[in-house]
């Protein structure tokens, strides 16, 4: 592979090297100008000289693989790539920054902004996660931020693709990954469970909330094996600021049984971006690691440790769906609410996984200052919470997985549409009232959402009785 | 350019117009056909007629066992059962037919990519690529980067980077798969009219030379019908049932 010299003013596959942007351990990266397109471009080019880690090469193929089948915000668009008989390389768009990297230099960070941070990262992986890959190298530097604010997931070299062959697979028998971030599923050698890399974002926000690294720097493999036993300080021990809520949040995520993390990614943004719904249980008020006796047992646990079987990237995401249901409590519980209840378990009878998110939108008109309260001063808020709560009660759906949210907006179906797409719902159940002169003309709540919804809609109607012919 | 690769398809002549027709749709320049253009099936002059008119158009086609017998007479190895349908197969064929299974060669280089019914070490021995050992035995017995196999009728990918071990991988229908230029792959695209891995619908595989990249397509096709004739032509009851199961009863 005696490939071209890579310099300023070089081309390569047509485009223009113009200067160096980062040497990594891998890869070299480059500012590069196609001379046909003024868009900003980067090139990754491997490190393929000799005694370059083989690993890096084949990682270059994985990236080579799954980077043009990525799509969306959350992933640099790949432009083009050119393979190893001359010179290999990727050619994606240049994301200036900044990378969450630089933000640990500030650590420990308010938790507010941790779980800011932290929902966006979410938010990206859920969505490359929803595209059949596991990163399985997430850490502060495999992380940019677009100017939207949209965080994007980089270097794909160590991912899995759950359609394609896994170049990495069979060919390695250390674990790989980045040692303080690396899951107990990937030291045993598993590289399909996506959450995996729930557990590094974990890592990344225990770094970020309390400036220290939950597991350190393992160096050996030894040390890495540490990882299926040895559970971490709870950061309010360590910073004793850090709200309940955010250790709860973190110490799932880092639970040492992928069973026990948030199944999915967008679970852990939606916890992130509603901290006041996350129920806390004795995670949260943990103040030390687990002691020796549990740890001894589980080290002898961890003795000669088979990864469990595997289920591939989609399965985890599909059993473990948000489902979300807007209810009109403007007439109360009325037969409507009630038979949307009856639906609603139907629907958790079948999805046993689900997170359920009961919504009610109150409306607020577009011009003037809205009185929130009612006549006896109560605040309406507050009574639709407390009605929402009673109409779930009957469903006794786990706490841990039920969520309320009482939405104050102008426009109902813009706002549950928006509520959606923001808590990556993947099943809206909604009511639709009869037909009334009224609706006919300015549509109907449910005709909205089922035309502007992300996700899959369900919508419910009470059998109307047939109309009495008209003589004429 | 992208070449429908089509195996195995056993004188099956609604699985074959199934995915012509898909093929088709989804783009091809062009056709290979894997050898095993007959046996088992009541159809084999409709698909002998079919797969001349395409190689006349300019389509690769290369000979299998099954194609052997019905030429040379069955092999030992051969199930008595399908031994008959080779007997009644060669009845059913025009001369014109057998002069071109005759014609066919066993192997075809095209560039890179090695087109052969059973193996690239000994194609007229028919040994079959059944496992990563075998799959490594034809990487390394052909120059070709790319080879296409037939003979096993379930879909399957292997690859082969220099000094490593061959690693199988099983496709997904529908997904372009990149195959990188770093490594050998040798895939088999599973059989078009005679599906064993317990789903009816035929296989074919596209590849594309520009991009390269291989998809694995299933199409479901009328096996009932085609089953229906097998049975009225007093062929064994077997040949059947497999088509019904997708897999050997």
């Amino acid at each position: 592979m005696n490939g071209p010299a890579v310099m300023p003013g070089a081309v390569i596959g047509g485009y223009i090297v113009e200067h160096l942007v980062h040497r990594g351990g891998m890869a070299t990266l480059w500012r590069v100008r196609d001379p046909r397109n003024a868009t900003p471009l980067v090139m990754k080019i491997p490190r393929t000289g000799y005694g370059e880690d083989h690993a890096a090469i084949v990682g270059f193929e994985v990236e080579q693989m799954v980077m043009p089948l990525l799509t969306g915000v959350h992933a640099p668009r790949f432009v083009a790539g050119g393979d190893f008989t001359l010179q290999p390389y990727l050619v994606m768009e240049f994301i200036e920054g900044p990378s969450l990297r630089e933000r640990l230099d500030e650590a420990p960070l308010p938790a507010d902004e941790v779980a800011n941070l932290g929902a966006r990262v979410a938010t990206a992986l859920h969505d490359i996660h929803r595209q059949d890959v596991v990163h399985l190298d997430v850490k502060p530097s495999s992380v940019l931020f677009r100017a939207s604010g949209d965080a994007v997931l980089i270097d794909y070299g160590l991912s899995h693709h759950h359609r394609l062959p896994d170049l990495l697979a069979e060919e390695f028998r250390l674990p790989m990954g980045t040692a303080p971030y690396i899951s107990p599923e990937q030291v045993l050698g598993v590289r399909s469970d996506p959450r995996s890399d729930v557990f590094a974002l974990g890592v990344t926000l225990y770094h970020l909330a309390t400036g220290e690294r939950p597991f350190g720097n393992p160096t050996t493999l030894t040390g890495l094996r540490r990882r299926l036993y040895r559970d971490p300080v709870p950061p309010r021990a360590l910073r004793r600021s850090i709200p309940l809520w955010l250790q709860e949040i973190i110490l799932r995520c880092l639970e040492l049984d992928a069973r026990e993390r948030y199944q999915t990614a967008g679970q852990l943004a939606f916890d992130l971006q509603h901290p006041e719904q996350v129920p806390l249980t004795e995670r949260s008020r943990r103040s030390h690691s687990d002691g020796w006796l549990t740890v001894a047992r589980r080290w002898f646990g961890a003795l000669g440790a088979e990864p469990p079987p595997q289920r591939p990237v989609d399965d985890h995401l599909s059993a473990s769906p948000m489902v979300m249901v807007a209810i009109d409590l403007t007439e109360g519980i009325d037969a409507m609410a009630e038979a949307l209840r009856r639906a609603v378990q139907r629907v958790l009878q079948t999805e046993p996984g689900a997170r359920l998110a009961c919504v009610t939108v109150l409306k607020t008109s577009r011009i003037g200052v809205d009185l929130q309260v009612d006549h006896d001063g109560r605040s309406l808020h507050v009574q639709r919470l407390v009605e929402l709560k009673h109409w779930a009660r009957p469903l006794r759906w786990a706490p841990d997985r039920l969520t309320f949210h009482v939405l104050q907006a102008p426009d109902t179906a813009h706002a549950l549409v928006d509520h959606a797409r923001n808590n990556h719902v993947d099943h809206i159940v909604i009511g639709a009232r009869g037909s009334s002169t009224l609706r006919r003309y300015l549509g109907s709540v449910s005709a909205h959402v089922v035309a502007e919804a992300p996700c899959t809609v369900t919508v419910f109607r009470l059998p109307s009785p047939r109309a009495q012919p008209i003589d004429g | 350019m992208r070449t429908a690769i089509l195996t195995d398809i056993h004188a099956n002549r609604e699985a074959l117009e199934a995915c012509l027709a898909y093929a088709a749709r989804a783009g091809a320049d062009r056709y290979a056909f894997l050898g095993d253009l007959v046996g088992y099936g009541a159809d084999p002059g409709w698909v002998l007629s079919a797969v001349m008119r395409h190689v006349a158009r300019g389509a690769i086609a290369v000979l299998g066992n099954h194609d052997a017998a019905v030429l040379h007479g069955p092999t030992k190895t051969m199930n008595p059962a399908a031994q008959r349908v080779a007997a009644w197969t060669r009845g059913q064929l025009t001369q014109t037919q057998l002069d071109f299974l005759a014609a066919l060669p066993l192997t075809r280089e095209d560039g890179d990519t090695l087109y052969v019914h059973a193996n690239a070490w000994a194609p007229a021995a028919w040994g079959y690529v059944e496992g990563t050992m075998e799959a490594k035995r034809s990487l390394l017995a052909t120059r070709c980067r790319y080879t296409f196999c037939g003979h096993v009728h379930e879909p399957a990918l292997y690859h082969l980077a220099e000094g490593e071990r061959v690693v199988h991988f099983e496709p997904a229908p529908g997904v372009a798969i990149p195959l990188g230029a770093r490594r050998r792959w040798l895939a088999i695209p599973g059989s078009a009219g005679q599906p064993r891995d317990g789903v009816p619908a035929a296989c074919y595989a596209m590849f594309d030379d520009a991009q390269h990249t291989l998809t694995y397509y299933r199409v479901p096709y009328d096996f009932e019908a085609a089953a229906a004739k097998i049975r009225a032509a007093g062929l064994p009851e077997t040949f059947v049932v497999l088509l019904d199961n997708g897999r050997r009863p």
